[in-house]
């Protein structure tokens, strides 16, 4: 009898050990994973190149080509633009998840992971990962470059990294999104040219360069609500001063929202591969 | 050896309107080799799929090492090894890189993953190249760490598909002697190509797939006897000859078949067999210009299947 009571309090440490090591398990696949993804593309330069000058070269055309023509009331026209250039960074830096998962396709590397008795979950937290370590290089790069620029951050160094906080953190939620898409072209060249225009559209309609303001009322309508122009507001208010906790709040349930949704979208599409 | 490494009942898939298996059935004993013989789009990689767990049957049951394919799909995973035929390791990793990756993934310790590699790589005769990026490699050379890769967590069965497309003879051979090394450790091994010359080498049973479906299966000695050891191919030049020639055979109990100015005729035996051959002729049709021997082809198999070989 007292064997077959104590059957079941044995049994539940059992249980969680084992899913505690599970969870371990996954956690070191998605570390392995990620560790490939950051050192392929540190081998491919040119991918690294067109990650960092692109945001680098925004940044100095929208200062000094457009800058002059553009004026903003009450703040200078840099500090009013590397926000936008922040978020249009990880936005299209997002693109790089659905390249690299639908080169992974293409290689015939996924279907050796689909092989192997690691987690599934690795391949695209692995993926997104990487993605989101790019990110934080990116951002920093240019946040020198832009104070290189005249960009002084007139809310203080807080105020600046609590709004680079938000912009990885909808980079990240963004590239789940866009791992779905990698995961069903297999070639890259497709899923850039199906992303781009996306991005561009959230992007411009967004304050990022201009004032909503400026734009025709049906434009603002879309440019004002969705999450780049929620993220390029919240960022402004973080790193120009004024009320932020309302935009903040504003961001980070667009990121958050997302985020739960491409993820379950990335997860289903990762597990219908092989129907 | 009874023991049934590999086996699957009446596996059924189709891609949108393309049935690509048809009921298709298969039984490998432990440590012994099946080749999965059949042309382009006969279903082979969708077989070798669906039993390495990365492709779901529509319907039909498979089990390896006696786990269900799609119920025990993360137990199956860690008995299995697959390499492709798109030789699928990363080309911005270096050959090391690759198998540490890949022996971490596959459940393999850390350090355990590290001496792994290292045997691994000797004995595929790539250590000189361990450091080196992969996407410096010749196809060969990727196609044997794509074999090392697969073998790093040392599978029960391993699955080859198309092991050796497009290499040249010597990566071919080399490969060729790298799977029987693993047979004779008691890996079970199921491999698909294309060529009756790489399942006569490498394979126990061979099955002949066509269409999704098992067209015929036997040990390489049996379907040799049934298709022919070698063929001759004579020329002669003219048609009518030719025919002469075809007519002569076919009296002589041969099984003749006329192709325009030439007649083939498949052996049993082997090349010994041209003698009697030209003796029969001799007297009866003219001498051929051109006498060629050669190995039967999956063109010669196909042909006795469909039954327009043997009716000749």
């Amino acid at each position: 009898m007292s064997t077959i009571a104590l059957a079941p309090r044995q049994d539940a440490p059992r249980r969680v050990a084992a899913a505690a090591s599970a969870v371990g398990s996954a956690l070191s696949d998605t570390a392995d994973v990620a560790w490939r993804n950051l050192r392929t593309q540190l081998r491919t330069p040119q991918a690294l190149v067109f990650a960092t000058i692109q945001p680098v070269i925004f940044v100095l055309l929208f200062r000094y080509a457009f800058g002059g023509a553009i004026h903003v009331p009450g703040t200078d026209y840099v500090d009013f633009l590397m926000p936008g250039i922040f978020a249009q960074t990880v936005a299209f830096g997002a693109v790089g998840t659905a390249v690299g998962l639908s080169g992974d396709v293409r290689t015939g590397i996924l279907v050796r992971f689909r092989t192997l008795p690691m987690a599934r979950i690795a391949v695209l937290g692995g993926r997104t990962a990487a993605d989101l370590a790019r990110n934080l290089l990116v951002v920093a790069i240019m946040t020198g470059v832009g104070f290189a620029a005249g960009f002084r951050s007139p809310h203080g160094a807080g105020g600046l990294l609590a709004a680079l906080g938000l912009v990885v953190a909808f980079g990240y939620a963004l590239s789940w999104g866009f791992a779905s898409l990698g995961l069903r072209v297999s070639d890259p060249e497709a899923a850039q040219a199906a992303a781009v225009p996306v991005l561009f559209l959230l992007v411009f309609t967004s304050a990022a360069f201009v004032p909503a303001t400026a734009m025709p009322g049906w434009l603002q309508a879309f440019g004002t609500h969705q999450p780049v122009d929620a993220l390029v507001n919240a960022e402004r208010a973080l790193i120009l001063g004024g009320p932020a906790a309302h935009d903040v709040l504003i961001s980070l349930a667009w990121s958050g929202g997302l985020l739960v949704v491409f993820a379950l979208l990335a997860a289903r599409t990762y597990a219908r591969l092989g129907r | 050896m009874s023991e049934l490494a590999v086996e699957a009942h009446g596996l059924r898939k189709a891609f949108g309107t393309v049935l690509a298996l048809d009921g298709l059935s298969l039984a490998v004993p432990a440590g012994s080799v099946l080749g999965l013989l059949g042309p382009n789009g006969s279903g082979k990689t969708t077989t070798v799929s669906i039993l390495a767990t990365s492709l779901r049957p529509d319907a039909g049951r498979a089990t390896v090492c006696g786990l269900d394919v799609v119920r025990q799909a993360a137990q199956v995973r860690r008995v299995i090894g697959l390499a492709g035929q798109f030789a699928a390791v990363d080309p911005n990793l270096t050959g090391r890189e690759n198998l540490a990756l890949i022996g971490r993934l596959s459940r393999v310790g850390r350090r355990q993953a590290r001496v792994r590699a290292g045997e691994l790589l000797d004995s595929f005769g790539l250590t000189a190249a361990a450091g080196r990026l992969v996407r410096g490699y010749s196809g060969g050379m990727r196609r044997r760490l794509d074999v090392a890769a697969a073998l790093l967590h040392r599978p029960q069965v391993l699955f080859l598909d198309e092991p050796t497309a497009g290499l040249d003879p010597e990566s071919r051979f080399a490969l060729w002697e790298s799977v029987r090394d693993l047979t004779r450790t008691g890996t079970t091994v199921l491999l698909t190509t294309q060529y009756l010359e790489e399942a006569d080498a490498l394979a126990d049973q061979v099955m002949i797939i066509s269409a999704g479906r098992v067209a015929d299966t036997g040990t390489p000695a049996e379907l040799k006897a049934r298709f022919g050891a070698v063929v001759f191919h004579l020329d002669f030049g003219r048609q009518e000859a030719a025919e002469a020639a075809r007519a002569a055979l076919a009296s002589a109990g041969f099984r003749p078949q006329r192709d325009g100015a030439a007649v083939q005729v498949r052996s049993a035996t082997g090349s010994g067999e041209l003698t009697g051959l030209l003796r029969v002729l001799d007297g009866r049709a003219p001498d051929p210009v051109s006498v060629a021997v050669r190995e039967p082809t999956l063109d010669d198999v196909f042909l006795s299947l469909t039954g327009g070989g043997r009716a000749a």
